[in-house]
């Protein structure tokens, strides 16, 4: 086991090779047949604390995410301008922001545009990257060199300033409704990360084409969209499996920093990080403002980056 | 190698342009006006109009209006503003200013990862593994705006420690903090490279046979080790600094520091189209040049890599 992808074929092999030995071998075979790497994977993930406490964690913000009622029943849009920038008390846990809505209750309605914008992102940044990455490893010659100089082209721009430049072009364009807000932000995200996934996944294709079953699948006459499909993209999936871990994490914390620049999210979409936009002319005289949902996208961020970590190091069979 | 170099130089050329191209387009492409609000509360006349899209070119296609204004930056010519602010001279008083603070983050970043690195990779499990790797994974999970309120109400409101926010000449002592702050993503990224390299690398026979020859620790770590660990720390250093040059707004934006990612930010919010795209244009070229001295460097620091 020094590769995974190879010890994933392996695996495989030996599924088909039971077909054609007897019953009674067959039998004394499935009762300590060796485990797949996911099997492996997963066997490995349940025994550490950090996957553990990293998965509590994000069921409970998934929850949040999908259910804010179930946690509480205060309007978040609602304000009441008297008690702006009181502290915490029996009455609003977290205290009320600058127009005297309550901080609990927005912190936890944040939950789901937060979420949203990591997890969309994430799966835009795995479809374009994925796709051109598996492209570029099968095809090889120009074609590879074609994508991965517009990889590179994509990959010279810094992204603080590259998102920037992108949201104002299309903000104008967007209009004032949730889902266009949204949809910007989640583009610009995505449109300047592909790279890396594009890479990782160059990578582990270009290892996985040099395998003996894609070679054996080529001679038994399967297309090349079947030998993409069925063998080389399962056997590639790990490490971008990771880095999209990772990178969730890391959209969320970016969409605050957006936000935080004014660029990102907006009214009348709460999210933490509009929140914590919102909190920076008051933060000398009511940090609390920015603790709670700053502490909720700390702990969001950390959670994934945990999970990605325990996952990297159950698939990675060096590391044990 | 100077085939290696020259190859290297020709695949620059077009990622340079693809990305100076990509800017260009993005920027002034912003729909809206780009004359709005110029003239006060009036809209501009025709005449000014007509002499500005004159001057900037916006008559041409993109293409043109690129070409043309690429073939000025060659030549060291950023253009003005269209208040006629030379942008070569705002970029020239900003860009020291960006650059300490990248080089003060780098060092930071390099100092502290570099050693919790080397500690926790030489010692293996125990306690300082932990405690190091728990707060990498905390570094990594703070967005760098939430580091940078915190220590500017910490220690420079509360504990009046600092300056909160930075003088204008931005000089080395004050940058410190801010370093900190920009550089901390990256601390971690650098303390588990070194961790992993150095963990690997023990165990690598070079090792047992410099310690079969009796050689002492010192030497053993000194030379053999981290000579054979920092090729990857090395690389990540170097491309570091064109990604913190570009990453530099959020911190000049909470320390208030006049620097480029400052004068970019007000530019682009400003849609004045020739600063934006001058600053950026200069910061990707910063970048790309960076990859590539890391690119040549690791034929020097590593002889087992041949280019050809």
């Amino acid at each position: 086991m020094t590769d995974p992808a190879s010890a994933a074929g392996g695996a495989a092999v030996t599924e088909h090779a039971s077909d054609f030995v007897s019953a009674a071998e067959q039998a004394s075979a499935t009762s300590n047949k060796p485990r797949s790497l996911a099997q492996d994977a997963w066997y490995d993930l349940r025994r550490r604390p950090l996957f553990v406490i990293a998965g509590a964690l994000i069921l409970l913000i998934l929850l949040m995410a999908a259910f804010p009622t179930l946690f509480t029943s205060v309007d978040p849009t609602y304000a009441e301008l008297s008690r702006a920038r009181q502290g915490p008390s029996a009455d609003a846990w977290f205290g009320y922001d600058a127009q005297g809505a309550d901080i609990y209750a927005r912190t936890i309605h944040g939950a789901r545009a937060s979420v949203v914008v990591g997890v969309l992102a994430t799966l835009l940044t795995v479809l374009i990257g994925g796709t051109m990455g598996v492209i570029a490893g099968y095809a090889g010659g120009w074609v590879d060199g074609l994508l991965s100089r517009i990889a590179d082209v994509f990959f010279g721009l810094p992204f603080v300033l590259g998102a920037i430049v992108i949201l104002t072009s299309f903000r104008a364009a967007g209009g004032n409704k949730p889902v266009a807000i949204v949809g910007i932000v989640v583009f610009s995200l995505a449109i300047l990360s592909w790279p890396v996934t594009m890479r990782i996944m160059r990578s582990a294709a270009i290892s996985a084409k040099q395998q003996d079953y894609v070679k054996a699948a080529r001679a038994l006459g399967a297309k090349p969209s079947r030998i993409i499909l069925r063998h080389m993209l399962p056997n590639s999936a790990a490490p971008v499996l990771v880095y999209a871990t990772i990178a969730l994490g890391s959209f969320i914390g970016a969409e605050a920093t957006l936000s935080f620049l004014g660029l990102g999210l907006r009214s009348p979409v709460v999210s933490w990080g509009v929140m914590i936009s919102d909190s920076g002319t008051w933060i000398r005289v009511a940090p609390h403002l920015l603790l709670f949902p700053a502490g909720f996208l700390v702990i969001t961020v950390l959670a994934f980056v945990m999970l990605g970590d325990a996952v990297r190091e159950a698939l990675d069979p060096k590391m044990r | 190698m100077g085939r290696y170099i020259l190859r290297r130089l020709l695949q620059l050329i077009p990622v340079l342009i693809g990305t100076t191209f990509l800017i260009y387009f993005l920027v002034w492409s912003l729909p809206g006006d780009p004359f709005a609000g110029k003239c006060g509360d009036r809209p501009c006349p025709d005449a000014y109009i007509n002499a500005m899209r004159e001057k900037f070119n916006l008559n041409d296609s993109i293409f043109v209006q690129y070409g043309k204004y690429m073939l000025n930056v060659l030549q060291g010519n950023f253009g003005e503003t269209f208040n006629g602010i030379q942008v070569g001279e705002r970029i020239a008083l900003a860009f020291p200013v960006t650059l300490k603070l990248a080089v003060v983050a780098l060092v930071v970043e390099a100092l502290i990862g570099l050693t919790a690195g080397i500690l926790t990779g030489l010692r293996g499990r125990g306690f300082l593994d932990n405690l190091v790797l728990v707060s990498t994974l905390f570094l990594i999970s703070l967005p760098t705006f939430v580091t940078g309120f915190v220590l500017q109400i910490l220690l420079g409101l509360e504990w009046g420690i600092i300056k909160p926010t930075v003088q204008s000449g931005a000089p080395w002592s004050q940058l410190i903090v801010p370093g900190f702050v920009l550089g901390s993503l990256s601390m971690a990224y650098v303390t588990r490279l070194t961790r992993t390299a150095i963990a690997e690398n023990k165990r690598a026979d070079y090792v047992r046979t410099a310690t079969a020859k009796g050689l002492t620790q010192r030497r053993i770590v000194g030379v053999h080790l981290l000579r054979n660990s920092a090729i990857p720390v090395i690389t990540f250093l170097g491309t570091d600094l064109g990604a913190l040059m570009g990453g530099a707004i959020i911190t000049e934006g909470i320390f208030d520091i006049k620097g480029i990612g400052n004068l970019v930010y007000r530019a682009v919010l400003s849609k004045e189209g020739v600063m934006a795209t001058g600053v950026i244009t200069l910061l990707v070229l910063v970048y790309l040049l960076m990859n590539l001295i890391v690119d040549l460097l690791y034929a020097v620091l590593d002889p087992r890599i041949r280019y050809d």
